[in-house]
């Protein structure tokens, strides 16, 4: 079974501890500025949304690569970068419709959310459940069950 | 170890910056933040300056759980010698600052003497330089914030600075950071003011990654974090109610200080309290809206305890002003209550306005709200007047409150004379016995005679009238760790040093102090211990925590604070509680007094015995 990263913005606090852990499970180091998950903080509604790579099927990324340094990751569904093949051409950063990878000057290369091998480090660490990692064919599955349940309660369905 | 290992050092006069490696026989003996921060002021500074002249120094220091993943490793504090007080400030902040200066390399940052012109100080990663403020002198901290990320570019960096407030060097003027997270009491920003500093800017990429035992730090936080999600107030309480869950909680045992402390319940408390905020509003030609929008937390936090409230559009307080409209930092226990209880005033909006002003332009509301209440009484009785004032100022009134929180941030008019404080404002007018407060701050949301040992802990708070220093309330209204009778003072002194030297060791690592209400500080310990190395065990951690407070006590001796100003108002000591289960109770502070200096190794004045300061090594 194929796991996805699943995304709850309502139930985030920002507390950037999925931040951390990404930044500590890559690097070794406590920093937000080198995660590859990052949760923005909308101040005049109050709301807080994490945001990341969602691992595009057809990976726009993966394609535009001129030296194939993205490849597919067969277990996880994870498009991951190999450091070792990448040029830091940047040409994904262009080819990615959602911002997701991006450029690190320290190395010279991209990066990109890689699932952690099949064990997301920032889902672990999420205090709220606002990141969670589920059976990709059902992230919807809770909306789901939340809307069946409003259709439960209206007079005409029972 | 997860310090830093580098300091920087700011002097304004000269114009120059420079970094020094962090004294670590210090770092190991005091920890970081309050203690490490305190321990450079008391080493380099003598104790007599005048808090607001070049010769004070300020230091923005963090800890070393700062910026890691130990739950609440997000704060900092502010220290120098307060200007409300006289006394040492300490004051803590959450939000992400801190942790971005750890980020960026640095344990602390040093200020010293004073720039001839506006100023800030920016750090990105290693390098940092003083910038010309001229065109930020003046400004909010909200435009402030808003200027530099934009002249920066960087959408990202964090800045910690003054508003209005500490330029015009009001008394209770805070330092604020990321919009609304504060250190908030002591006057820390009136410091900065008169330095002609207007903000700190940090923007750190480097991250935080020397832990002495990694492995077992990742192990022990996530097992110490797992304690606060199980435990029914940092779980559940505090996400979903804030510290707003105390209001009506402290009104039932009697313990809700109402109008300047004349009463001990307020019939408006369920008004402005936790269940105030989660209802739609019902008034006529309201938005019947609820005002709180969700809960927030500040960096690492996994409690969430923090506010976010919108205030209604149609408010009487807020017509055609839409920069108010929007969801801002809300309306946290002790600043609902120093602006609602403390001047009798239930109307929730008005405290959320008066809340964003304090905020927008850097005051204390705790030590704002209570002058007003001092203000208000001082009208009652005909001392204060309309023409004198500006307003009608009789308990109660919402406008009165809203008029004043402007007229104090913006220094107009008789606005200065409430930016000096209760003490000094109700001296002016004859009546020193009015000011709620000792050593000149005053006291925050809880009566002293209602509940007895937190009437010793703001007689004996380092900083002045102060709950942060040795939190009772937990044990004597919560019954956490274990209960007492809020109306016993026996053991109450043996209590208060016991929350005041564990308190010290929690704010020095560099962690929140609500994280007390599920961890002992022998969960704090192994966190420590991971990060920084084996010697910090629990009982290391207690004799730290002890130090400290002796640390602080004995600069203020030698500031000139001695037994006498160890005092609480002839109020709370003689004037008998009205109402509820406290009804005929006075503070019992006089038997409280010699015991607690007797357990803490003072002498009869106050001061530290040899022998005690052998024991701590100070």
């Amino acid at each position: 079974m194929q796991k996805s990263l699943h995304i709850n913005a309502e139930k985030c606090t920002g507390c950037l501890q999925c931040e951390m852990a990404c930044s500590f499970e890559h690097y070794g180091v406590f920093s937000p500025a080198k995660s590859r998950i990052k949760v923005f903080d909308f101040h005049a509604t109050g709301k807080k949304v994490p945001y990341t790579c969602t691992q595009c099927d057809e990976a726009w990324c993966l394609h535009a690569c001129p030296v194939e340094a993205i490849t597919l990751d067969k277990v996880t569904g994870a498009k991951v970068v190999s450091e070792s093949t990448c040029v830091g051409c940047k040409v994904c950063t262009i080819s990615c419709p959602f911002g997701t990878i991006n450029y690190v000057q320290e190395t010279g290369k991209v990066q990109k959310c890689d699932l952690c091998g099949g064990d997301p480090a920032c889902a672990t660490a999420c205090p709220t459940g606002a990141i969670t990692y589920i059976d990709a064919n059902w992230t919807g599955l809770d909306k789901m069950q939340a809307w069946a349940d409003k259709l439960g309660n209206q007079p005409s369905a029972a | 170890m997860s310090w830093a290992g580098k300091i920087l050092r700011v002097d304004l006069t000269a114009g120059t910056v420079k970094s020094e490696p962090l004294n670590m026989g210090w770092a190991k003996a005091y920890l970081g933040s309050r203690g490490l921060a305190t321990k450079y002021l008391v080493e380099e500074m003598d104790a007599t300056v005048d808090p607001l002249s070049p010769a004070n120094k300020i230091i923005w220091a963090t800890g070393p759980l700062t910026g890691t993943m130990a739950s609440t490793g997000g704060r900092y504090t502010v220290v120098t010698k307060g200007p409300l007080t006289g006394a040492i400030a300490c004051s803590n902040s959450g939000g992400y600052w801190g942790a971005e200066l750890k980020m960026a390399g640095w344990d602390m940052v040093i200020f010293e003497g004073k720039s001839d012109k506006p100023v800030y100080l920016s750090i990105n990663d290693d390098v940092a330089e003083l910038k010309d403020a001229a065109h930020l002198w003046g400004q909010t901290v909200w435009a402030t914030e808003e200027h530099i990320k934009k002249s920066h570019q960087d959408p990202l960096c964090k800045v910690s600075s003054i508003g209005g407030a500490g330029e015009n060097q009001v008394l209770f003027a805070a330092v604020v950071n990321d919009l609304h997270r504060a250190a908030g009491r002591s006057g820390v920003g009136a410091v900065m003011g008169s330095k002609n500093l207007k903000a700190v800017v940090v923007r750190g990429t480097l991250g935080v990654g020397n832990l002495a035992n990694p492995k077992e730090f990742m192990r022990v936080t996530a097992e110490k974090k797992k304690i606060l999600a199980d435990n029914g107030v940092t779980g559940q309480g505090l996400p979903a109610y804030g510290t707003q869950v105390l209001m009506s909680v402290i009104n039932e045992v009697g313990a809700l200080p109402t109008r300047n402390h004349r009463d001990v319940q307020f019939e408006g408390a369920g008004d402005i309290g936790a269940e105030a905020m989660g209802r739609p509003r019902t008034a006529p030609g309201s938005d019947g809206k609820k005002p709180l929008v969700t809960n927030q937390a500040c960096f690492g936090c996994t409690i969430a305890c923090g506010r976010v409230q919108k205030i209604d559009p149609g408010h009487f307080t807020v017509e055609n002003k839409p920069q108010y409209w929007g969801a801002s930092g809300g309306l946290e226990y002790e600043a609902a209550w120093a602006l609602g209880a403390a001047n009798g005033v239930k109307d929730l909006d008005t405290l959320q306005y008066a809340n964003l002003l304090c905020n927008e332009h850097g005051m204390d509301p705790i030590s704002f709200g209570t002058t007003i209440g001092a203000v208000m009484e001082l009208y009652d009785m005909g001392v204060l007047t309309h023409e004198q004032i500006g307003c009608d100022a009789q308990f109660g009134s919402a406008q009165a409150l809203a008029y004043f929180a402007e007229i104090t941030a913006k220094g107009i008019g008789f606005g200065k004379e409430i930016g000096q404080g209760s003490k000094r404002l109700t001296a002016k007018y004859g009546h020193p016995e009015l000011s709620m407060s000792s050593k000149g701050q005053e006291f925050p949301a809880y009566d002293g005679r209602a509940i007895q040992g937190i009437g010793l802990a703001y007689a004996t708070s380092n900083r002045g009238g102060c709950h942060l220093r040795g939190y009772t309330i937990a044990s004597e209204v919560l019954g956490i760790p274990v209960k007492t009778d809020p109306l016993d003072s026996a053991g109450k002194p043996e209590l208060v040093k016991a929350f005041q030297d564990a308190t010290a060791a929690f704010d020095s690592a560099g962690i929140c102090i609500f994280t007390s209400f599920a961890w002992g500080l022998a969960d704090v310990a192994p966190q420590v211990a991971a990060a920084c190395g084996d010697e910090f065990t629990l009982e290391n951690l207690s004799l730290i925590g002890e130090r400290i407070w002796n640390l602080e006590r004995d600069f203020n001796n030698r500031a000139g604070f001695t037994s006498k100003d160890d005092s609480l108002p002839k109020r709370l000591l003689t004037e008998a509680a009205k109402t509820g289960p406290a009804k005929g109770k006075v503070n019992e502070l006089g038997t409280m007094l010699p015991i607690y200096y007797d357990i803490r190794g003072w002498d009869s004045d106050g001061r530290l015995k040899p022998e005690t300061r052998e024991r701590l090594s100070l």
